[in-house]
């Protein structure tokens, strides 16, 4: 009980004459190679691209993200990355539900196999895609250089984006609430879409932005199975390798401003959609 | 309306209308009938989500890996040692085991000690801090290797001035961990700040107060505390600089046996064709997968134990 009353009279227990979180010095010297470290390393290279981007004004910038080979990889890299985010945050939040809710023999090794994406090198899902959905394929389907097989690529390497940010709320959905519904004779559907729906949604909405940030700059387990073909199946990151390959920094480093825009969206989705769920859980 | 909801309509709560535990509801006493009937109905519905759900993961992600290991040992075992000996693959693997040993350490001293600023301390642009750290994540990793070109190449801001110094750095071993490390950047600290924040101040102050230095506090009270969280975040950097294409191939010549990390051995051999090529590329990816097979297990492991603690 003392203990308790002397620490509420020196709150800052850390170092006297300081409110509490104050930096201190040695803190502030450890907070000054973080910025430095992550200056040189992200914000100084974000920067560059920019820079680059509109070397030649704002001119040179819309006339490289309007080239026509840059637009039709523009179009089809978003097209496509909707498409997958769309089918992910549905069929992703269905897993979710059966992981959590479900039991039957196996689910462990579900489990497992759903992180098999995460952690496989992007290169290797797309050999690992080829070798079933390409010219070996023992179904006889040969995606390779078809737009289809690029968004069955994007969806290999989103999977776990919905399923892993759902399943944890799912958890610690309050199932009383459900039963509630139930015993006051609402229907299955009618649980999911005011009960169940309204719990998972911002989980959702993180998750198929994470997978569409993924999916917009995917470039490892695309480029084999797309055979990169221009105006069908190029993808803007093997647009921009193209262009600083043949030395066009403009054009690639437009290119990239675009997506770095969108990456940049897409944090800040993020963060204010777990700002808001922090604060009504 | 009030004396329904206030009935107790199932006392057990955790197992739920998917009636898993089908033999418990026959003792449990009075079972709503609204709440039975609504079970059966899920337990159908429950059916087939299961088979959508194993259906797609099995389509999309187990037969397709389960058919790259039939295809590397198609031709028996030997072929496959054969490559795993030869020189090229050999250079891959231990210049990958270089590149993603320093990512992993620098990214897990950075993780570590930016969590623990963040968790602990209040100070101005303290939020950006933390929403810059998490952007690589998001971004393409061809645009990452294009930044580091227009800052570190040899016509980049600094690239010139460095290569004068003496120090290349793209198309050379630090651009390459530069592009692992920032591809890499936030999964170490974002698994260290939310058991940092769970965990409090009052035992560190504790230590403070019986006289522990800053070091002591660090190794005897805070690293125990974060130990299952740390080795979960440096397990998912491992896997993820062990197996880093796009930013690495844009930064590095892949020059066979001098900067070809093994997925850039992987591609490249894959996009040499012949049959030759083909089982390198197979051997290769199989070597990966293993490894990121073991990864998952391990982290997998590690889960339940950073839930306990």
């Amino acid at each position: 009980m003392s203990l308790l009353t002397q620490d509420r009279a020196a709150p800052s227990a850390f170092r006297r004459g300081r409110r509490p979180g104050e930096l201190t010095p040695g803190a502030g010297l450890g907070l000054g190679v973080g910025v430095l470290w992550l200056s040189l390393l992200v914000l100084l290279p974000v920067a560059a691209i920019v820079s680059s981007a509109f070397e030649d004004g704002f001119a040179g910038f819309w006339a490289a993200v309007t080239d026509a080979e840059a637009l039709a990889a523009i179009r089809f890299t978003v097209g496509a990355s909707l498409l997958v985010t769309a089918v992910n945050a549905v069929v992703g939040t269905l897993i979710a539900w059966v992981l959590v809710r479900d039991r039957f023999p196996g689910k462990r090794v579900l489990e497992v196999v759903i992180d098999i994406p995460f952690a496989l090198p992007t290169i290797v899902a797309g050999l690992v895609l080829i070798t079933l959905y390409g010219p070996t394929s023992p179904f006889g389907v040969n995606l390779v250089g078809t737009r289809a097989g690029v968004v069955l690529a994007l969806l290999f390497v989103t999977l776990p984006f919905v399923v892993r940010s759902v399943q944890p709320v799912l958890i610690d959905a309050d199932r009383e609430v459900e039963q509630a519904a139930a015993s006051l004779g609402a229907s299955g559907y009618t649980i999911f879409r005011r009960v169940i729906l309204p719990t998972v949604l911002p989980a959702v909405v993180s998750g198929s932005a994470l997978s569409f940030a993924r999916a917009l700059g995917e470039f490892g387990s695309v480029i084999l199975i797309s055979a990169n073909l221009i105006g069908k199946t190029q993808v803007s990151s093997s647009y921009i390798l193209k262009m600083i390959e043949s030395q066009d920094e403009v054009a690639a480093a437009s290119v990239a401003t675009l997506l770095l825009v969108v990456a940049v969206v897409v944090t800040v989705v993020l963060d204010v959609v777990q700002r808001k769920a922090a604060r009504r859980g | 309306m009030a004396d329904v909801l206030t009935r107790p309509t199932d006392p057990t709560g955790p197992t739920g209308p998917t009636g898993a535990s089908g033999s418990g509801t026959t003792t449990r006493p009075a079972v709503d009938p609204r709440v039975r009937r609504a079970r059966r109905r899920t337990t159908r519905t429950a059916w087939v989500l299961r088979v959508v759900a194993v259906g797609y993961v099995l389509a999309l992600v187990a037969l397709p890996v389960a058919s790259v290991v039939q295809h590397t040992f198609a031709d028996g075992l030997a072929p496959v040692w054969d490559v795993l000996t030869s020189e090229d693959f050999l250079a891959a693997l231990r210049l990958t085991t270089v590149v993603a040993g320093i990512a992993v350490v620098l990214n897990t001293v950075f993780g570590v000690g930016t969590g623990y600023l963040l968790v602990r301390y209040r100070f101005w642009g303290r939020r950006f801090l933390s929403a810059v750290i998490d952007l690589p994540i998001s971004i393409s990793p061809i645009v990452v290797g294009v930044a580091l070109i227009l800052v570190y190449g040899t016509y980049g801001w600094f690239g010139g001035a460095l290569e004068d110094a003496g120090l290349r750095v793209i198309f050379a071993l630090p651009g390459m961990v530069l592009a692992t490390v920032l591809v890499s950047l936030p999964l170490v600290l974002r698994e260290v700040v939310p058991t940092l924040e769970e965990a409090g101040i009052e035992q560190e102050q504790a230590a403070q107060s019986l006289g522990a230095n800053a070091w002591q506090r660090f190794w005897r009270v805070t690293l125990p505390t974060i130990k299952w969280a740390l080795a979960y975040g440096v397990a998912l950097s491992l896997a993820r600089s062990l197996g880093e294409f796009g930013a690495v191939r844009v930064v590095s010549g892949s020059v066979a046996g001098e900067s070809q990390t093994l997925t850039l051995y992987v591609n490249d051999s894959y996009q040499e064709f012949g049959p030759d090529a083909q089982r390198q590329a197979f051997a290769a990816a199989f070597v990966l997968m293993a490894v990121a097979v073991v990864l998952i297990v391990v982290i997998a492991a590690l889960r339940p134990k950073e839930e306990k603690a």
